[in-house]
């Protein structure tokens, strides 16, 4: 679509955008939608989708308010944005839903027709804040539209009940912004057509409601300036937008490919991990079994027979059900079979809140089982990097033969930022290689299989699955001795066999790349650590702080358990450690107790990721009292 | 979809068999392993009948496993010399399922018992049944609690002592073979340890089944509720009460009982003399309706008056681990990608997804520029030198 409007056109680095409405309003899709137009214009991107856990909470309700938020621009960014510049608000309980987090400034785009008598008082409004004043008071530029009556109007020809007119209010709140920030929407045409293919007249009529949100941006002198966001200057590459879920599921078959092993997912719904299994069941094309199992135990007990019958065992779930998976997975210690096993990881406790970001399954990963029960932790930092680490997370596995918790969250699930496409031939190797022939021999002479005789390098056991002929041995979970797999309660022998298997974990560290660190200088004082999803507004925060001559270094684990080798030395270096965790301190706890370094926690858990903003604040804080204490030092 | 797959139809096709003039014998499933029952357990026949029994399937050694869960019976595996897991309680049906299903190419067994099967995974239990996977299951029922010493189990009658239920248990017990007829389980048998030739001809009709198998054992606990299938095992009273269930005969029960169905529908055992011919059952584990031998097994009582033995219901329905697989199958088509290159080509495909957009480079030392603050105003990093779209945007649901 080409503008024709004479609006003068600003340049702009940067812009965050939260589309706001009712949870059946559709803006999910809107920003998603917004999203890939602003990706194929090549500005970088990282969105922050916020929905409530209710499919519909009451119509017009505060409960019911779902918010999709975008940041684009013309560089590298890290986060979603601390706060919108321009908010889109479906209706009054959208507006007030989001109103706290505008900074002054910011613009407000509201949908007037819905500020009526009955809305307004759903949330506790006397007065419309459209018409009392109270916006342009607080510093915000009002558009206040009927966008409702617009799309009725320009649907008038259309055979549709207002109802179903109504609905493609949505579109033409896209059509307006996208005039307004000259994002092109042929790619959300397309999305369109194929969506409603078969409702030509559905389809129709949201195209006109698109266009004409866009012809009336072009006609209205209610916009000052148009808005232009230069592509960013991304590395060369091929890219396209990707969700934490779509690059986990991703990552899951390619690594099923680099290895040569079928991946089966077992899994049981639930938020926020349940798309991994949407996204995998529709790759049977590649190879890929998924069974929907009647519980979470079930779900992580048909990856772990899949994985006893050679295949990549994986299983998917969120907190609570890792809670219900442990019992099995502590049979995968025991029984030292490769089983990937991702917790996408909400708010908790209990049921906590199903669709907000948490990062408090740390130690349920880490210790959440009985006995001495170690296994490999990996966490994923930024919605493209769920790709890596799953690979990662597979290449542990089958390696040492053991199961490997792979740490995502809700933010980094369902947000999405532009993916560099990697090559094929670039992907790590993971080739997989199953024992064919006995590995020792009996008294008499005889060829026999020791089923957990173990690689001197790696101490994993070998990996022998049925149908291979003279290996037939039998595994479980009482404990075996060693080298024969045979039943033993012998004191010594159980001694021996809990230190090989963490032992075994340990020796993962041999594999994994030491711990860089980000220090421009070389002089700081101060560490910022991070671990998963927070990598984003921790380096966001970095950024701010040292644009104004802050010294900070920053680091970011991956790896969990084991830890990096050079960890210890890393955290020593510096005067102070600061870890912002979404927990109440749990690698903290961690990191404490195995070397002894005085690591400060910041914490939250509101459901939500960090502001950059935030996390400048809490380092410039303890640069302060660094300061202080060098100088108290000195004195 | 009710098209027809084409899928096999009985329960070992797809495992490897021996070699033509080779046959394995009885003492090549039995493992090196001291067996480590109680003096006197009915395990012990029935393993020796299932290592008896198994040689006959013709099958690769190597192609047979036995999963089992917790309990006395699910020791099973570490006697037979085959691949097995001893895996947790109740789970055993969920890593079978997962393990068929993923080798079309395995014999797959399930050893449970009443308390691994029906309390603690009995959830695990009625959706393999349910889903009906691949797999002869094993439920040996002894009504006890063993390895835990003595507790009562969701088999015990109601007024069972036990050491649980000092004032006698007040627990409704289940009844497996209702249970699993109940889940439409396709395959439901019940036989005795201590009956060999019986034992041995359900095992052969629950391996040749496609589907789950689901056999109840009933199985004497010498030490913790010995004698509960007495009256089972002993000859006069067994032969009273007993009803041997066999396709196309009608159901007797002893030499002078008939179970007929009365006016109102319902099943009842009546002798022979005063029963109407046009009443009397006439048993078809084949049929497909599940409510006759479902009202074959509530004959049963605590009291055992009347049971039922033998194969209750064998039905044909797809099984879930066929279905998945040939829906891979399909999937991936007949031109799959076979070649390194293909299956490469194919994967760089997927990863690229239906909308992407190619960055042709930047300006040297751009990139550091951008790492700039994000909320600072700051000078605006051009842009890559060009921007190319991937043909048309086709979005795909």
């Amino acid at each position: 679509m080409r503008d024709m409007s004479s609006t003068p056109l600003t340049q702009l680095d940067r812009v965050v955008i939260r589309f706001a409405g009712d949870s059946g309003d559709g803006m999910q899709l809107t920003g998603d939608r917004f999203t890939s137009d602003t990706a194929s214009l090549g500005n970088d991107l990282s969105t922050l989708p916020n929905f409530p856990a209710e499919i519909r909470a009451p119509q017009g309700t505060l409960p019911g308010v779902s918010s999709f938020q975008l940041h684009f621009a013309n560089h590298d960014i890290a986060t979603p944005g601390d706060a919108p510049d321009v908010l889109v608000a479906m209706n009054p309980a959208a507006l007030k839903a989001n109103l706290a987090d505008l900074p002054r400034g910011a613009t407000v785009i509201a949908n007037a027709d819905e500020f009526t008598k009955r809305n307004l008082a759903k949330v506790g409004y006397a007065v419309s804040p459209l018409e009392d004043g109270s916006l342009a008071q607080a510093g915000y530029h009002v558009h206040a539209l009927p966008l409702t009556s617009m799309t009725v109007e320009a649907l008038a020809e259309f055979d549709l009940t207002r109802k179903e007119k109504e609905r493609a209010k949505n579109m033409l709140a896209l059509g307006l912004l996208s005039w307004l920030y000259s994002r092109d929407t042929a790619g959300t045409e397309a999305f369109l057509r194929a969506k409603f293919a078969k409702a030509p007249q559905i389809l129709e009529a949201n195209l006109v409601a698109l266009r004409a949100g866009h012809a009336y941006g072009e006609t209205t002198e209610g916009f000052a300036v148009r808005y232009e966001v230069a592509p960013a200057p991304m590395p060369a590459g091929t890219y396209r937008t990707i969700t934490g879920n779509q690059a986990m599921a991703l990552g899951l078959v390619a690594a099923a490919e680099r290895s040569g092993l079928p991946l089966v997912l077992g899994s049981y719904p639930i938020t926020p991990a349940s798309d991994i299994l949407h996204q995998l069941s529709a790759l049977k094309g590649q190879g890929v079994t998924t069974l929907q199992a009647e519980d979470e135990i079930a779900a992580v007990g048909m990856a772990l027979g899949a994985s006893f019958g050679g295949a990549l065992g994986v299983t998917t779930t969120s907190g609570p059900g890792l809670a219900l998976k442990s019992e099995t997975i502590g049979l995968a210690v025991s029984t030292e079979l490769p089983l990937v096993v991702i917790d996408i990881q909400r708010g908790g406790p209990s049921t906590g809140l199903p669709t907000k970001t948490e990062q408090a399954d740390l130690l349920q990963a880490m210790y959440g089982r009985n006995g001495e029960s170690p296994v490999a932790v990996v966490a994923a930092q930024s919605p493209s990097d769920c790709f890596t680490s799953a690979m990662e997370a597979v290449r542990i596995a089958t390696t040492y033969r053991t199961p490997v918790i792979l740490l995502s969250d809700g933010y980094l699930g369902n947000g999405s930022e532009p993916w560099a496409v990697p090559s094929v031939r670039d992907l790590p190797d993971l080739t997989v290689e199953h024992a064919t022939e006995p590995n020792a021999t009996d008294e008499k002479g005889e060829p026999v299989f020791h089923p957990f005789l173990r690689d001197e390098l790696t101490l994993a056991r070998p990996w022998a699955v049925p149908g291979t002929p003279g290996l037939e041995h039998r595994i479980g979970g009482i404990e075996k001795a060693d080298v024969t797999g045979h039943i033993s309660y012998d004191p010594t022998n159980h001694d021996t066999m809990v230190r090989l298997r963490q032992a075994k974990i340990d020796r993962i560290a041999d594999s994994i790349p030491d711990l860089t660190v980000d220090d421009p200088d070389g002089d700081a004082r101060l560490l910022v650590l991070g671990w998963g999803s927070t990598y984003g507004p921790i380096a966001a925060a970095t950024r701010l702080a040292r644009t104004s001559g802050a010294k900070v270094a920053r680091a970011h684990l991956r790896h969990l358990h084991p830890f990096p080798s050079n960890l210890g030395e890393v955290l020593r270096r510096y005067e102070r450690v600061v870890l912002p965790e979404m927990n109440l301190g749990q690698l903290a706890l961690l990191l404490r107790g195995r070397y002894l370094v005085d690591v400060r926690s910041h914490t939250a858990v509101r459901g939500l990721p960090f502001t950059a903003a935030e996390l400048a604040e809490v380092i410039h804080s303890h640069l302060l009292e660094v300061s202080d204490t060098t100088m108290g030092a000195r004195a | 979809m009710s098209t027809d797959l084409g899928l096999p139809t009985h329960g070992t096709t797809g495992v490897p068999t021996l070699a033509e003039g080779t046959a394995l014998t009885k003492k090549d499933f039995t493992s090196d392993q001291e067996v480590r029952w109680c003096p006197g357990c009915g395990d012990y026949a029935v393993l020796a009948a299932v290592q008896g029994f198994l040689p006959e399937l013709g099958l690769r050694r190597e192609n047979i496993v036995f999963v089992s869960g917790i309990g006395c019976s699910s020791r099973f595996p570490y006697y037979l010399d085959t691949y097995g897991m001893h895996s947790i309680h109740g789970r055993a049906p969920a890593i079978a399922t997962g393990l068929a299903t993923a080798r079309e190419d395995l014999s797959v067994w399930v050893v449970t018992g009443d308390g691994d099967a029906l309390s603690i995974g009995g959830n695990h239990l009625i959706h393999a049944m349910r889903r009906n996977v691949n797999l002869t299951i094993l439920l040996f029922n002894n009504k006890i609690y063993g390895l835990t010493k003595g507790q009562y189990s969701p088999t015990s009658d109601v007024g069972a002592v036990t050491k649980s239920t000092p004032s006698g248990s007040v627990d409704h017990p289940f009844n497996p073979v209702s249970l699993a007829i109940g889940a439409e389980a396709t395959f439901v048998a019940r036989t005795m340890d201590s009956d060999r030739a019986h034992l041995t001809e359900v095992l052969r009709a629950a391996a040749a089944h496609r589907g789950t198998a689901l056999v109840e054992i009933y199985q004497n606990c010498p030490i913790f509720n010995d004698g509960a299938f007495q009256l089972l095992k002993d000859k006069d009273e067994a032969t009273a009460r007993i009803a041997h269930l066999r396709a196309g005969e009608p159901v007797h029960v002893g030499a002078d009982h008939v179970v007929v169905r009365d006016e109102h529908g319902r099943m009842t055992v009546v002798p022979q003399e005063q029963a109407d011919p046009a009443r009397v059952v006439v048993h078809d584990p084949a049929e497909a309706d599940p409510s006759t031998a479902f009202a074959l097994s509530r004959l049963d009582d605590p009291t055992m008056q009347h049971v039922p033995m033998g194969i209750f219901r064998q039905v044909q329905r797809p099984t879930y681990d066929d279905g998945v697989r040939a829906q891979v199958r399909a999937a991936a088509g007949t031109d799959a990608p076979s070649t390194p290159a293909e299956r490469e080509e194919s994967l760089a495909a997927l990863l690229h997804g239906p909308d992407t957009w190619t960055v042709h480079g930047t300006r040297a030392g751009e990139a550091e520029q951008t790492l700039e603050g994000e909320t600072t105003e700051g000078p605006i990093p051009a842009a890559g030198d060009a921007l190319v779209h991937e043909g048309e945007r086709t979005l795909v649901e």
